[in-house]
């Protein structure tokens, strides 16, 4: 009789167990979702941002064509690595800040255009474009961290096992390209 | 990493339950004493206490905040404001972003409000938004979104009400105590105990009423300051860097302006205390936050990352072998390791930071407008500031003497 008292306390210990380290999992993988959706949204933005940033650098420093294409087409390509997964997409977008950068660096050769207001506007929004996607990316980084650790470490990866949850990817940036973006802050 | 604020709770949890026993001491005193029974004490004790919850709760924001005369401001009305805001609500993983309000005042101040994250906002003083750049601007704000994403914006709402009950019962029970025994009209209280008795009562009555409130607020204290450490470390966190934080503080020190619009009972909420002194020492128990100079310390000597664990680390640093911990063990552990990024240089001639002219004259052109007061740009470059209440149907440039319509 005790025998089987203890049995099913073991039971429904383990049962426990097992949802609440079912939920948390869930919960972790959808944080994970959501802070990539925000990345996202921040990408979106930024893709939005910069025809019309373009256009209006183009109306004061014209002849600097080959910067500006290149801004363009980085442009174009990062929008096209939209949903093709995170490393292209952190690839893409890699490119894009780097040739940003050099947009930027442009730029300073043109007092006009560095005071004039729509610029300034528009700076401010790509500037804080910039650290958002940053600030999106840490939390979404941290996000992943947690979630792996639960679905690596035991015991909750013997429930991330059964219920097939799996690791999720970091969205790393190259170093180098931070590093080539000191003028509006990319890291 | 974001969730195990939820242990240092646990002591936060334990200090409000002190001061509920204070304040139930009261009430048991106060029916023991006017009806000669304990239990109408704290029945009464507990409707106010109750009643009071319950306007904090769906109006203590908007109290607080017209309280500080603070007025709401949109995203274009100071589109580097909003951004900031927006870009730490990120870092926080904040699900609603809160409102922003800005106090017309020169002192430099900030403090969130608020039920819940998804009811919040952030106030700053257009001071503080004049004299901050950019990454200091953000340390500020990191530091208002931590206090709401640790939900410490309730946990300090529910103490100044339970601390404001306590006061107000302890307060008019003296006043008539002292009242009653020196007109000796008391009504004859039902316990008749007479004699000693009542003396005894009336002595330890009084002590009570006279330290409840004392002691209440000393808990008060030491909750919030604890509070600031964390809200610090949580700016560094989502910043990942420290310093801007640090220089923002010891600008805020630096300012001798005192917050006209701030009290006793708002005072715990703002980023550094409102009524500060110079020189007050860390253990002073009477203050409502640690102070400037030791925060500031702590933040430059996280040499080593961004996280708890950087934190903390500095912290003991700082305060040489100190015990404890600032941060709740269960943060520290699987936080791996946080780099610092480097700074946004302020003399890049193409960083988006407008300098000091500019802020000063951005924000005060907010406070115009958020006065009410129309502007007119000149020809000759001169900004006229028409008041509300001007009725005349055309203005003159003082400078150059054109006429403008209205």
């Amino acid at each position: 009789m005790i025998a089987l008292y203890v049995i099913i306390a073991v039971v429904l210990v383990v049962a426990l167990f097992v949802g609440i380290t079912y939920n948390s999992l869930v919960r972790l993988r959808n944080q994970t979702q959501n802070a990539w959706a925000q990345i996202d949204v921040q990408l979106k933005r930024r893709h939005d941002l910069i025809p019309n940033l373009v256009e209006t650098v183009k109306g004061y420093a014209a002849h600097e064509r080959e910067t500006l294409e290149a801004v363009t087409s980085a442009r174009n390509l990062a929008q096209g690595a939209v949903g093709k997964g995170v490393g292209a997409q952190s690839k893409a977008e890699a490119d894009l800040s780097g040739a940003l950068s050099r947009l930027m660096a442009v730029v300073e050769n043109y007092p006009d255009l560095k005071a004039n207001q729509n610029f300034l506007a528009l700076q401010e929004e790509l500037t804080s474009t910039e650290n958002k996607i940053s600030f999106s990316r840490q939390f979404y980084n941290d996000s992943v961290l947690n979630y792996n650790n639960k679905t690596q470490m035991f015991p909750s990866n013997i429930v991330a096992g059964m219920t097939g949850f799996k690791a999720g990817e970091f969205f790393e940036i190259e170093v180098a390209a931070e590093r080539e973006a000191p003028k509006v802050s990319f890291s | 990493m974001w969730e195990q604020i939820r242990s240092n709770q646990i002591r936060s949890v334990v200090l409000v339950v002190a001061m509920a026993t204070v304040l139930l001491a009261v009430g048991y005193f106060i029916g023991l004493y006017f009806f000669g029974s304990g239990i109408a004490g704290l029945v009464i004790a507990i409707v106010i206490w109750v009643v009071m919850n319950l306007v904090a709760f769906f109006q203590g924001d908007r109290v607080l905040l017209a309280l500080a005369r603070a007025r709401k401001i949109e995203r274009d009305d100071h589109p580097r404001l909003y951004n900031i805001v927006e870009e730490m609500k990120i870092a926080s993983g904040l699900e609603k972003m809160p409102d922003i309000y800005i106090i017309d005042d020169s002192a430099l101040n900030a403090f969130a409000t608020g039920r819940d994250s998804e009811h919040a906002a952030v106030a700053i003083t257009s001071g503080l938004l004049q004299k901050l750049n950019r990454d200091e601007l953000q340390g500020v704000i990191g530091h208002e979104i931590a206090h709401i994403k640790n939900r410490d914006v309730m946990l300090m709402s529910l103490c100044s009400i339970l601390l404001g009950t306590i006061v107000i019962l302890a307060w008019y029970a003296t006043r008539i105590i002292f009242f009653q025994s020196m007109f000796g009209g008391r009504r004859s209280s039902s316990s008749g105990g007479g004699g000693y008795g009542q003396i005894i009562l009336l002595v330890v009555g009084i002590v009570l009423m006279i330290l409840a409130p004392l002691i209440a607020q000393l808990i008060y204290f030491a909750i919030s300051r604890k509070r600031e450490y964390l809200a610090d470390a949580s700016s560094a966190q989502y910043t990942r860097y420290p310093e801007g934080l640090a220089s923002a503080l010891e600008k805020l020190g630096a300012s001798t302006a005192q917050l006209q619009s701030a009290n006793q009972a708002t005072a715990p909420m703002y980023i550094v205390n409102p009524f500060r002194k110079k020189g007050m020492a860390a253990t002073d128990l009477s203050s409502t936050h640690p102070p400037l100079t030791e925060r500031i310390r702590i933040l430059r000597s996280m040499a080593g990352g961004a996280s708890f664990a950087d934190y903390d680390k500095a912290y003991h640093q700082v305060h040489k072998g100190g015990k404890g911990f600032v941060i709740p063990a269960s943060a520290l552990a699987g936080g791996g390791t946080v780099g610092l990024r480097a700074a946004q240089p302020e003399a890049a001639p193409i960083g988006s930071e407008p300098s000091k002219l500019e802020r000063t004259r951005e924000v005060s052109d907010l406070m115009w407008r958020m006065n009410d007061y129309r502007t007119i740009d000149c020809d000759c470059g001169t900004r006229l500031k028409v008041p509300p209440k001007l009725k005349k149907a055309k203005i003159k440039c003082p400078h150059c003497g054109q006429t403008h319509q209205l």
